[in-house]
C-alpha cells in the first residue's frame, strides 16, 4: 500500500545535503575583513609571553556564501511553528511575531552595556519596569523579578525564596511535596535547594486528593510545587483549599506557570491562593523557543516573600529616574549576572502590548478551544484516561493502539510524515503511553481539522496495517536514528579523519 | 487580535461540534469566585505601529553613538551581519528542542558544529549544548566538581567576575559546599601562596577566571599543578571568548566554563547570553545541560540526536546533574555562525587587534599620567587604570564627550579605589582612546 495516501497537509519536496561546516573548510578562504588596525601593531608573543596560542585547530576556514547556504540548507531540515502545527505539551509553541524581533534589535537597546550608567539606560529600564508591572498585573503578585534566565531557573529562585521566608520565620524546614503529574525540573529544583522531594498522588480525576495532602502536610513541609492547570491540562478546582491545608501548617504554594497560557486574563494565581511562582516568557508571552532557548522565567510572589527577591530590583528613585536597588539585605542573593534575559523582556512587552487585555483573553479562551475541539474530535478513537474538563491540552494514551504493537513514540513518528511535530511523548509520567497535545491558540481551524485527519488516519492505520507505522517516518531526510548506539558509544564532537587527507 | 487565525463564525461552530453553548462553559472548571470579572488593568491593544514607535523612544532614551570602554563581562564586538540573517529564519528561531531528530537535524547539526568549535577552541574533549550563561555555568561546574570527587569544598578566586561569585554564593549555599576565597598578588594573578591555604583535601574543586576580572591572563598550569597535588579539580572560567583566538587554551583544566557573549551575541542590556561548559571525555557523564551526538539512521546515513539524557531532569528527576531544561540555543547558533565567519584565521587576527588597542590604550593613559596597576603579568583587553580623581567624576566628563568610560572597581573591590577597569575592542578608536587619554589625567 502506498504509505502517502492519506496525507495531506505534506509532499515531500528536494532538499540540500550538506555536510559538516569543517568539510567545506580549506586553508586561505575567508568570512571577514577587519579594518586596518589604526594603532601600533603589536607582537603577540612578546606581549603575551608564554601565553600566546600557537594554532587554533581544526576551526573552519571558510567564504560567506558557503556560511549562507550551509545554515540555509541545514535550517530547511528542521520543523517550525512557521510551518505549521507544534502541538508539544507543556511547551505552548505559539507564533512569534515578527515585531518583537524587530524591536529587540533597535539600537539602543541591543546594543546597551549592561554597566552603562543609569542615567543613559532610562529606557532600557523603563521597559523593566513596565513589563514588571503590567505581569505583576496579570498573575495578581505583588512583586516580582526578571531575573532568572528560564523556567528551571525561576523555579530554583522561587524555591530559595520559600526558604529564605521560612527561614526568617525560624525553621527552613524540610520537604517539598510535588505531585506525580509534575515536569521534572520540579523535583530537580527542590534538590538544588536542599530540600527533600516527597511524592503527591493525583486522584481518579487527575487532581490533587485532599486527603493525601491533609494527610502528608506538616511542620516539615516547606511548600508544594503545584501546575495549575496540571500536566494533564486539568485546573485544580480545589486550588484554594489546597491553599488553605498548606497555609494552615505554615507552608507555602508555590505555583509552576508553564501552563499559564490557559489562564491569562482568566484568572489570577494570586487571587486563588498561590505564594509564589514562575511565568515562561518564552511559552505564554510568546518569545521565541529558538532551538531550545533562551527562556526567561520571571518570579512573582506575595508581599512576605519581596525582601527575597534576588538584588538587583528597579526602582524609581526621588528625582523620578529608574535605577537598581543592590540595597537589599534579605535578598537570596543573585541567580544570575547582569538582570536577566533583556532581548526576551522586550518581546514579551510587545507581545503584551499587541494584545492588550481583551486579547490576551481571547487569547486564552481560544487555546482552550482549540484543546477541547481536538478532545471532542479524537475521543473515542483515542483512549482518553481522564474525563475531566480539558483546560489548554489534552493528554490521550496509546491504550487502544498498544495491542496492535502500535506506542505512542510510534504514533509520534508517523505524525511527521503527515506534516506535523509531534505532540510530546510519554509525559505526564502518570499515564502509560500519553499523548500530550497543545495546539495553543495560533491554530486555524482548518489547520487542526488536518491534524484530526491525521490523527484519525493514523489511528485506522492502527488498525489496518500496524507494520506501517513501526517503519515511520518514511518521507523524511533520515530514517529512525539509533539512540542506543550514540549513548553507549557517544561521539560528541566532530574530527578530521586523517588517512582520508592524507589520500 | 492580529495574531489570532479565526473568526467570529469559526468559534462558534467549534463551541456547537464541542456542544458548549459559550466559550465560559470550558471555563466552568475555574471556580466562579476566583474569575476576572473584567479587564486586567494594563494599556489597550496596540497597533504594531504604535510599538515600533514606543520601543524607538525606549531605544533613544538609552545610550546610542557612544564609543565605550566597558568590559567587565559584556564586551563589544563587531557582530556580522550574516548572523542576524540566519537565525531569523522561522526554521531556526521558531522551533524548540530537537526531541524529533528526524525534523530537527538542522538544529542538531549546528549545535554539534558548535560544541566541536568550543573543544577546539578550549582545549577540551567535549562540550555541551549550552549553559544560561557565564555565572550559573560557572556555579553548575563547582557543583559538578563535589559530584565527581566526591569531596564537599569549593574555592574561588577572588579574580572571578564578582556577579559570577554571587551566583555561586547563591547556588551552592543549599548544597552542603562551603566556598573559601584566594587573593591576587601584585601583578594581578592569583596569589599561589593563599591558593595553597584555600585548598585542603576535602576541596572538591578551585574555580579561577582567565583572563581574570582584571584582564591578566593567569598561569593556568602552575596553578593546575598547586590543585591537583590537592585533589582537586581545576575549573577555568573565561568571561571574554575572543581571548581564546590569541591566548594559549587552558588545556590543564578539568573543566572550562565559557561565556560565549564575545562571539557574535548582542550586548542587550545584559543578556541573553551564553554560557557553555566543556570537560573531559571521562568526566562527561557528570556534566549538566544537552548535548548532541552523531549516530546513524536505518540506512546508515549519518544524524544527530540529544544523548546521554539519563544526566538531565526530565528523566532522572531530583537525582538529575541540574534542574536545567531550556537552554541557550539560538544564542549558541550566533555563536557558531560568528565562530565559523572568523574562523581559524581570523579569530587569531580579531583577538591580535583586541590586543593592540588595549595596549595602545594602556600606554597612552599611562603618559597622560595615571597609574597601570598589575603590570608584570600579560593582558589581553583589559586593563586597570588608577587615577588622582574619582573615576565616576572622570566618567562623567567623558560622557559628554559622547565616551563611556571605564568600569569603577570599588563597587566591588574596596581596595582598588580610584581604579576603574577599561577595556578596548577591535571597535575601540585611536581617536576615542585619544579622547579618553586627556579625561585620565585631569
Amino acid at each position: 500500500m502506498n504509505p502517502n495516501e492519506k496525507i495531506r497537509k505534506a509532499t515531500t519536496h528536494i532538499s540540500q545535503n550538506e555536510g559538516l561546516i569543517f568539510e567545506k573548510s580549506s586553508p586561505g578562504k575567508k568570512a571577514y575583513r577587519l579594518p586596518p588596525l589604526d594603532v601600533p601593531a603589536v607582537d603577540p608573543d612578546e606581549l603575551l609571553g608564554g601565553q600566546a596560542r600557537e594554532s587554533l585547530g581544526e576551526m573552519p576556514e571558510v567564504s560567506e556564501i558557503e556560511i549562507i547556504r550551509h545554515y540555509t540548507r541545514i535550517s530547511t531540515w528542521n520543523y517550525a511553528v512557521d510551518h505549521g502545527m507544534y502541538p508539544l505539551g507543556s511547551c505552548t509553541m505559539k507564533y512569534n511575531a515578527r515585531v518583537n524581533e524587530y524591536v529587540a534589535r533597535l539600537m539602543g537597546l541591543a546594543e546597551a552595556h549592561p554597566y552603562q550608567p543609569e542615567r543613559i539606560s532610562q529606557g532600557a529600564l523603563r521597559i523593566l519596569k513596565m513589563l514588571s508591572e503590567q505581569l505583576i498585573e496579570i498573575t495578581g503578585m505583588d512583586a516580582i523579578t526578571l531575573q532568572p534566565a528560564a523556567g528551571a531557573h525561576g523555579e530554583l529562585t522561587g524555591i530559595l525564596m520559600v526558604r529564605a521566608y521560612l527561614e526568617s520565620r525560624g525553621n527552613p524546614r524540610k520537604k517539598i511535596l510535588i505531585p506525580d503529574s509534575a515536569h521534572g525540573t520540579n523535583p530537580a529544583t527542590a534538590a538544588m535547594s536542599g530540600y527533600t522531594v516527597e511524592n503527591l498522588k493525583s486522584n481518579s480525576a487527575g487532581m490533587v486528593d485532599i486527603a493525601s495532602l491533609e494527610a502528608q502536610v506538616n511542620e516539615d513541609v516547606a511548600a508544594l510545587m503545584l501546575t495549575n492547570p496540571n500536566t494533564l491540562g486539568v485546573f485544580e478546582q480545589e486550588i484554594h483549599k489546597i491553599a488553605d491545608v498548606l497555609h494552615a501548617k505554615g507552608a507555602l504554594l508555590y505555583m509552576d506557570g508553564a501552563n499559564m497560557n490557559a489562564l491569562v486574563g482568566k484568572v489570577r494565581p494570586g487571587d486563588f491562593g498561590a505564594d509564589v511562582m514562575h511565568l515562561n516568557l518564552h511559552k505564554t508571552f510568546s518569545t521565541p523557543h529558538g532551538g531550545g532557548g533562551p527562556g526567561s522565567g520571571p518570579v512573582a510572589c506575595k508581599k512576605m516573600l519581596e525582601p527575597f527577591l534576588p538584588a538587583p530590583v528597579v526602582i524609581q528613585k526621588q528625582d523620578g529616574t529608574l535605577g537598581f536597588d543592590y540595597n537589599r539585605p534579605k535578598s537570596i542573593g543573585r541567580v544570575r549576572m547582569f538582570y536577566g534575559n533583556f532581548g526576551m523582556h522586550v518581546r514579551a512587552l510587545a507581545y503584551i502590548m499587541a494584545n492588550g487585555p481583551d486579547g490576551l483573553r481571547q487569547t486564552t479562551e481560544d487555546a482552550v478551544l482549540n484543546a477541547n475541539y481536538i478532545r471532542k474530535k479524537l475521543e473515542g478513537i483515542y483512549d482518553l484516561p481522564y474525563t475531566t474538563p480539558t483546560m489548554h491540552e489534552v493528554v490521550f494514551s496509546d491504550r487502544r493502539q498498544v495491542g496492535k504493537g502500535v506506542r505512542t513514540g510510534d504514533i509520534a513518528k508517523r505524525l511527521i510524515d503527515y506534516g506535523f511535530h509531534p505532540y510530546t511523548v510519554s509525559f505526564p509520567l502518570v499515564v502509560p503511553g500519553a499523548l500530550m497535545i497543545e495546539p495553543t491558540e495560533s491554530e486555524s481551524k482548518e489547520e487542526l481539522d488536518q491534524f484530526i485527519d491525521a490523527m484519525k488516519a493514523i489511528a485506522q492505520e492502527a488498525e489496518e496495517n500496524p507494520e506501517i507505522i513501526a517503519d515511520a517516518p518514511y518521507n523524511t531526510r533520515i530514517s529512525r536514528l539509533d539512540e542506543v548506539g550514540a549513548a553507549r558509544k557517544p561521539v560528541l564532537r566532530w574530527k578530521p579523519q586523517r588517512e582520508v587527507v592524507a589520500k | 487580535m492580529r495574531y489570532l487565525p479565526k473568526s467570529q463564525s469559526d468559534r462558534e461552530l467549534m463551541l456547537h461540534e464541542i456542544g458548549a453553548k459559550s466559550i465560559d462553559d470550558l471555563f466552568d472548571a475555574i471556580p466562579a469566585e476566583y474569575r476576572l470579572k473584567g479587564d486586567l488593568n494594563i494599556p489597550r491593544q496596540y497597533a504594531e505601529s504604535e510599538i515600533v514607535e514606543f520601543f524607538r523612544q525606549r531605544a533613544a532614551n538609552s545610550a546610542q553613538g557612544y564609543a565605550t570602554f566597558l568590559g567587565a563581562g559584556a564586551y563589544s564586538h563587531y557582530r556580522p551581519v550574516v548572523i542576524d540573517a540566519l537565525i531569523s529564519r522561522g526554521e531556526f528561531f521558531t522551533a524548540y528542542t530537537p526531541y524529533q531528530p528526524e525534523i530537527a537535524q538542522g538544529t542538531l547539526q549546528s549545535i554539534f558544529e558548535f560544541q566541536t568549535m568550543i573543544c577546539e577552541l578550549t582545549g577540551m574533549d567535549v562540550a555541551n549544548a549550552s549553559m544560561y550563561d557565564g555565572s550559573t555555568g560557572a556555579a553548575e561546574a563547582l557543583m559538578m566538581a563535589a559530584r565527581i570527587t566526591g569531596k564537599s569544598k569549593g574555592a574561588v578566586a577572588l579574580t572571578v567576575h564578582p556577579e559570577y561569585r554571587e551566583v555561586i554564593t547563591t547556588y551552592t549555599r543549599y548544597q552542603g559546599m562551603p566556598i573559601s576565597t584566594f587573593g591576587y598578588a601584585k601583578n594581578g594573578r592569583i596569589d599561589l601562596d593563599t591558593l595553597d591555604m584555600a585548598v585542603d583535601e576535602e576541596t572538591a574543586g578551585v574555580l579561577i577566571q582567565s583572563p581574570n576580572f582584571f584582564g591578566t591572563i593567569e598561569d593556568v598550569a602552575a596553578i593546575a599543578d598547586i590543585v591537583h597535588s590537592k585533589g582537586a579539580l581545576l575549573i577555568v572560567s573565561i568571561a571574554e571568548a575572543v581571548s581564546l583566538g590569541i591566548v594559549k587554551p587552558p588545556a590543564e583544566a578539568d573543566i572550562v566554563s565559557l561565556e560565549a557573549q564575545s562571539f557574535g551575541v548582542p550586548l542587550g542590556f545584559g543578556g541573553p547570553y551564553c554560557g557553555v561548559m566543556a570537560t573531559r571525555d571521562r568526566l562527561v557523564r557528570q556534566m549538566p545541560g544537552r548535548l548532541v551526538g552523531e549516530t546513524r539512521d536505518r540506512n546508515g546515513k549519518r544524524g544527530f540526536v540529544l544523548t546521554l539524557s539519563t544526566r538531565e531532569q526530565h528523566i532522572r528527576r531530583e537525582k538529575a546533574t541540574s534542574n536545567i531544561c531550556t537552554n541557550q540555543g539560538l544564542v549558541a547558533l550566533m555563536c557558531g555562525i560568528f565562530m565559523s565567519v572568523y574562523g581559524r584565521e581570523g579569530l587569531k587576527e580579531l583577538a591580535t587587534q583586541n590586543l593592540a588597542k588595549a595596549h595602545y590604550a594602556a600606554e597612552q593613559f599611562k603618559k597622560a599620567g595615571a597609574t597601570l596597576l598589575f603590570e608584570g603579568a600579560p593582558r589581553f583587553n583589559e586593563f586597570v587604570i588608577q587615577t588622582k580623581n574619582d573615576p565616576y567624576t572622570i566618567n562623567d566628563h567623558l560622557l559628554g564627550k559622547q565616551i563611556i568610560g571605564g568600569f569603577p572597581l570599588k563597587k566591588f573591590y574596596s581596595e582598588l579605589n580610584n581604579a576603574a577597569l577599561w577595556c578596548c575592542t577591535e571597535t575601540t578608536t585611536k581617536a576615542s582612546i585619544d579622547a579618553a587619554a586627556k579625561e585620565v589625567a585631569l
